[in-house]
């Protein structure tokens, strides 16, 4: 592989201990890669905020010792503790303690704390075109596949390696002939009223995933009616990139890069053609639930975290009306988008409801379960993929309003019509 | 079979094998080293001290984190044997390395080679990512 004089001065260590440590794994990780050369980023995600136990501290405060400092702006993904608020919740102060320790290390090599899962929902949203090094599966799959930013699947721990020496491994889906679709995934005779329902896009993202493991996806023959939202779009990628290894998907006619079928493909042929039918969704609504019956003790909403849209749709729902006694009402989101919505006046409804809300982490980074807490109800098939194993909790899954509708009632609601046979 | 080691070193043990790709992250539990992924076809084995083989990592970049914490606490696979290059499970054996001066195995293997790795398999994994039995 080819070092420049820069990369060398970063390697050598002229330039510094954390510098000479981050290079030397970009540089092994672009052998493993078959890179020809390291490139410029200019912009990180730290997914490494997550406080998993003893070693991913060791590692940030290994770096903070080194005086790292990040050479690009990066934006810190949730952290494994939300600083204010975890007295409330059964968080031991042990784990409170050292999660605190891992975002005082990053905070100070210089990033920024956004504290979110999304930060493409903040002023930090990279641009058409920008050469990123991002953390985070979900946030990988909205900055490539919606915005158009250029970002390889980074894990944590490389992410703030990348960030310190602002150079990645020239690969993969930073260069534009890889961003080509290989495969395509086409909606055959999915009616409207299934893809208009807010459930679709988690649903079909879980599907998507499970499809593509980790090619890029061309994504066809949605209704010419339906325009997803950004937070659709979340929904779609998160889901995506949980039950697959998705880092790209092209969306005909929505996508930066799928003004057409043909240049979604860069006017290439698909390796593979693939339809999804309305059963096939509504057998992955079905896999997306693990729990028997319709007892509920807890509603979790927000992954990715909550925006401010998402807000706007959820305070109507619970205006004027109380969550059931025996049902926990969690919305997961950031500080700041948690002070957007106080500001706009949507956290009233959402308090007289007895919502809670967490912020700067989520329910699976940071040991919040209640006791007693055994089977949870979600819109995010994230939260749904991930619960089962990390909370050991069984799940339900639903949209926003049967998660609302079921939270009142104290048990599971039905499904909307359109998921019905 | 041989392999590319894309983190080279030697391991000999059990094999634990699937076609299914799994997120540590929500996965594998790094206290025990159980495959705790309920969707997953090897809930509730044990990949601790085995040869772990899987077509890829997929989902959480915090796979590599709980890969890394797993190898702290004594309770990572021995050895990874993937189909292909995965760069999750590479990276966390890269920085156990530094971090903890344990190498764990990772080596990809051709399509074909990695069809013919089997659960129950006793395998030695050489330094050259060569992979032969050794029962």
């Amino acid at each position: 592989m080819q070092l420049t004089p820069h990369d060398e001065d970063l390697l050598s260590g002229r330039a510094g201990e954390a510098a000479a440590f981050a290079m030397s794994i970009i540089v092994r990780m672009g052998e493993v890669c078959g890179a020809e050369g390291l490139m410029d980023i200019t912009q990180a995600h730290i997914d490494s905020t997550i406080y998993t136990g003893e070693a991913t501290l060791e590692f940030a405060e290994r770096l903070a010792s080194m005086d790292a400092r990040v050479a690009v702006p990066s934006t810190m993904n949730v952290s494994g503790v939300d600083e204010h608020g975890w007295r409330d919740w059964p968080v031991p102060a042990e784990w409170a303690d050292q999660a605190y320790r891992q975002m005082v290390a990053y905070q100070g090599m210089g990033c920024i704390p956004t504290w979110t899962c999304a930060p493409y929902q903040t002023v930090y949203k990279p641009k058409f075109g920008q050469q990123i090094a991002w953390g985070e599966s979900n946030a990988i799959a909205f900055a490539n596949s919606v915005l158009g930013a250029r970002t390889e699947r980074y894990p944590d721990l490389m992410d703030i390696c990348a960030a310190i020496t602002a150079r990645v491994p020239a690969v993969g889906l930073h260069l534009d002939e890889n961003r080509a679709g290989q495969l395509l995934l086409e909606l055959t005779g999915v009616p409207r009223e299934l893809q208009l329902d807010d459930a679709f896009w988690p649903v079909f993202g879980h599907v998507v995933g499970q499809r593509a493991r980790d090619r890029v996806v061309v994504i066809d023959g949605l209704d010419p009616a339906v325009r997803p939202a950004e937070d659709d779009l979340k929904a779609l990628g998160a889901g995506a990139a949980s039950s697959g290894a998705v880092a790209l998907f092209h969306l005909v006619g929505v996508t930066p890069e799928a003004p057409t079928r043909a240049a979604a493909f860069q006017q290439r042929q698909p390796e593979a053609h693939e339809t999804v039918s309305t059963a096939e969704l509504r057998a992955a609504r079905a896999a997306l639930n693990t729990a028997p019956g319709n007892t509920l003790d807890m509603v979790i909403l927000g992954s990715p975290h909550f925006s401010l849209a998402e807000f706007r749709r959820l305070a109507p729902l619970v205006d004027g009306k109380r969550a059931h006694s025996d049902v926990v009402f969690l919305v997961t989101t950031s500080r700041i988008m948690r002070q957007l919505a106080d500001e706009a006046g949507l956290l009233e409804p959402l308090q007289r409801f007895g919502a809670r809300i967490t912020v700067d982490t989520c329910i699976l980074a940071t040991p919040m379960k209640p006791d007693g807490i055994g089977t949870l109800m979600t819109n995010s098939a994230k939260y749904a993929y991930y619960s089962p194993g990390l909370l050991n909790a069984d799940v339900h899954f639903g949209g926003m309003k049967e998660c609302v509708n079921s939270a009142i009632a104290g048990r599971v609601a039905e499904p909307s019509r359109a998921w019905r046979d | 079979m041989r392999g590319r080691p894309l983190v080279a070193g030697t391991a000999e043990g059990t094999v634990l094998a699937a076609n299914e790709p799994l997120s540590f992250w929500g996965g594998y539990d790094q206290a025990t080293g159980e495959i705790i992924d309920r969707r997953h076809p090897l809930a509730g084995q044990c990949a601790a001290g085995r040869i772990l083989a899987l077509p890829m990592s997929r989902g959480s970049s915090t796979t590599a984190a709980v890969f890394l914490e797993s190898v702290r606490r004594g309770t990572s696979p021995a050895a990874v044997l993937t189909n292909g290059v995965d760069t999750f499970l590479t990276l966390a054996a890269i920085v156990a390395e530094k971090m903890y001066s344990r190498t764990i195995p990772i080596v990809a293997l051709e399509e074909a080679d990695f069809a013919q790795i089997e659960s129950g398999q006793q395998l030695r994994i050489k330094a050259d990512g060569t992979v032969t039995p050794s029962g």
